[in-house]
């Protein structure tokens, strides 16, 4: 068993803070993605449960023991690195079987396992090659053989993708989430790339500034961010969100946009505010349709006409950039038909799916 | 037409170039071979009429009408000094080298620049504060001496060279080897150590050749055949009123070889480590 847990995990170099006591607790044979812009201290979290970086507080436990101490070679863990890092002067085969080399293992062992990780990863053909002659993608799965020849308690992965082409990441991203399916292992990856996380997580670690803003599920962080930094980093394209004024208006709390254009709250957020108070409206492209191209089933929507600025069309939908609330927003319309910009539309914007959230603090009106 | 005649006037400098630097060597090997009184001769004569050894046999104390010069004595203090010098100068490097590519220390910038800067301080003129140092505490002629002086030449060159090949190992290749289950100390053996070589390789051979062919401090801080080094060893050869040219040139040949030997079997890397060395920021 092997729960990775992070208490009040502190790191600083001299007075510059760079994660600032973070707890969190992986489950074992959890998919764990850490997530944010660079610079949020994702990768300085996933190096210290690693090894590579000295903690400067809190501990770390993998299993039931405290790692803060040990060796990256005594915590029983395994990484794969942004640029692969495989040894240029060996083998694919020489690669794979490395660790075990260290750690002393007889050949037939070695043999066995290196094996077993080429065929899951379809290595087998490029055992005798070394680095330089393969492919990004071919590199990418050695770099993960490496890994999980060693039968280790955890996974890291930091940004493993971030190297290759849009095409391959979308291939990778696939064996990586099938890799989890057929080796069940703890795994922590770090990315920026919110579209990974959400296809490969099993939770989502969405972090800022070198704190953790919000930990859920893909569809909880999608569908229930806790603040306007969560709302605007997962999904894409990106929240819109709108600076409004909560009054009342025939007995129901609405909110005010800078244009003059009101909105009635959904019924949960409507009970969290009060008149007057200054909140900032979030929703995503696909609550905000042309009428007759989106999906609202029998919510309550308010009606809108607007010009469309620019429609980029996506193949199966289309972007419309339009304005409200004084502000770009975009719109999304589904099984498309052309539109041409300058056009009219009237869109509907599905109440239901409206978020509020406190203008001053920037978080959910419902936490 | 243009660039074939452009072509041509650069392969004329190259020859140009290539003549100035190359023709006083074989001049040297030629007169190793050839009779004494063909040195003098006039008009000179290029290629010698008769190919002889009786040079080599003169300097090595083999035939009877000549005396000796203790080259093999010479012979021998050469290496012993280039080797461990070499041997120590390239450890040193790597140590060096190391810290500076992969440590943050405090002073590090300012200690590099100082490394650096005491190379462009010209040995010779270290000489005299060097022979009146070495004279009190008893390290004129000794070869101990003449290898720390050799080491201090060779040192900041080494550990420049060597630095700059393992700052271009990325880090995460160490950092996976931890992970996988290295010490520190196996990850730099089994990783680092075999990507840096051709660079550990070439620098090894400057500091080799650095040593191997000094004579201004050689000459200032040997006195006897108990340090004196080969190309100190050829001043044996000028008397009061005459010069021993075919037995210097013999002798030549004798310390040419072995450091063209050594260079050719080290010639992949040296090239490596030359280009290298180029584009190195």
């Amino acid at each position: 068993m092997a729960e990775v847990r992070l208490e009040k995990l502190v790191k600083s170099y001299g007075k510059v803070g760079v994660v600032h006591g973070i707890d969190l607790t992986i489950a074992h044979n959890e998919f764990v993605v850490l997530v944010g812009p660079s610079g949020c201290g994702k990768s300085t979290t996933l190096r210290m449960i690693a090894g590579l970086e000295e903690i400067s507080g809190g501990t770390i436990s993998i299993g039931d023991r405290v790692v803060n101490d040990l060796a990256p070679r005594e915590r029983n863990i395994s990484m794969v690195f942004q640029n692969y890092a495989l040894y240029p002067h060996m083998t694919v085969k020489e690669n794979l079987g490395f660790s075990l080399k260290i750690a002393k293992q007889d050949t037939a062992t070695i043999e066995k396992r290196v094996a077993e990780a080429a065929e899951i990863l379809g290595l087998t053909p490029l055992l005798e090659r070394t680095p330089g002659e393969l492919s990004g993608g071919q590199r990418q799965r050695v770099a993960m053989g490496r890994a999980i020849v060693r039968h280790p308690d955890v996974f890291l992965f930091d940004e493993p993708l971030s190297n290759l082409d849009a095409k391959l990441r979308g291939q990778m991203r696939v064996e990586i989430k099938k890799l989890h399916q057929k080796v069940k292992t703890t795994i922590v990856y770090v990315t920026h790339d919110q579209v990974e996380a959400m296809t490969l997580a099993d939770r989502i670690v969405i972090m800022k500034d070198g704190h953790i803003e919000q930990v859920g599920t893909p569809a909880e962080v999608f569908e229930k961010p806790k603040n306007t930094f969560v709302a605007s980093f997962i999904g894409s394209p990106p929240m819109n969100l709108l600076d409004a004024t909560v009054a009342t208006e025939a007995g129901r709390k609405i909110a005010k946009l800078n244009d003059g254009v009101t909105l009635a709250l959904p019924a949960a957020a409507a009970e969290k505010v009060t008149d007057g108070q200054t909140v900032t409206i979030g929703f995503r492209a696909e609550a905000f349709s042309p009428v007759g191209y989106g999906l609202y089933g029998d919510n309550e929507v308010a009606t809108i006409e607007r010009t469309i600025i620019l429609p980029e069309p996506l193949g199966t939908e289309t972007l419309l950039y339009t304005e409200l609330g004084g502000k770009e927003v975009q719109g999304k319309m589904l099984n498309p038909r052309f539109v041409k910009p300058g056009e009219q539309l009237t869109f509907n914007l599905d109440l239901s799916r409206l978020h509020v959230f406190d203008k001053a603090s920037g978080m959910s009106v419902l936490v | 037409m243009e660039r074939s005649w452009q072509r041509w006037l650069i392969r004329f400098g190259v020859f140009i170039v290539m003549a100035i630097i190359c023709v006083p060597g074989l001049w040297i090997v030629m007169t190793a071979f050839r009779d004494n009184v063909e040195v003098m001769a006039r008009p000179p004569v290029w290629i010698p009429e008769r190919w002889t050894l009786d040079n080599f046999r003169a300097i090595l104390g083999l035939s009877e009408n000549q005396q000796g010069i203790p080259v093999v004595r010479y012979f021998l203090n050469s290496v012993v000094i280039s080797v461990t010098s070499t041997v120590l100068a390239v450890l040193i490097g790597m140590m060096g080298g190391y810290a500076f590519a992969r440590y943050r220390f405090k002073g590090k910038n300012v200690a590099f620049l100082w490394l650096m800067l005491s190379r462009t301080v010209p040995g010779i003129s270290l000489s005299l504060p060097v022979f009146m140092i070495w004279s009190r505490v008893g390290l004129i002629d000794t070869d101990f001496g003449v290898i720390l002086v050799y080491l201090a030449l060779n040192i900041p060159f080494t550990i420049w060279l060597i630095d700059g090949f393992f700052r271009q190992i990325p880090l995460s290749l160490s950092e996976a080897a931890q992970v996988d289950g290295c010490t520190r100390w196996q990850a730099f053996w089994k990783i680092e150590f075999p990507l840096a070589k051709s660079g550990i390789a070439s620098a090894g051979i400057f500091a080799f050749l650095t040593s191997w062919n000094e004579f201004a401090l050689a000459s200032q801080l040997t006195r006897t055949t108990a340090s004196k080094t080969l190309p100190v060893g050829l001043m044996d050869f000028t008397a009061q009123f005459t010069v021993d040219w075919t037995g210097m040139c013999a002798m030549a040949v004798i310390i040419i070889v072995p450091a063209l030997i050594l260079t050719f079997i080290v010639q992949k890397h040296l090239i490596a480590g030359l280009t290298f060395g180029g584009v190195k920021g």
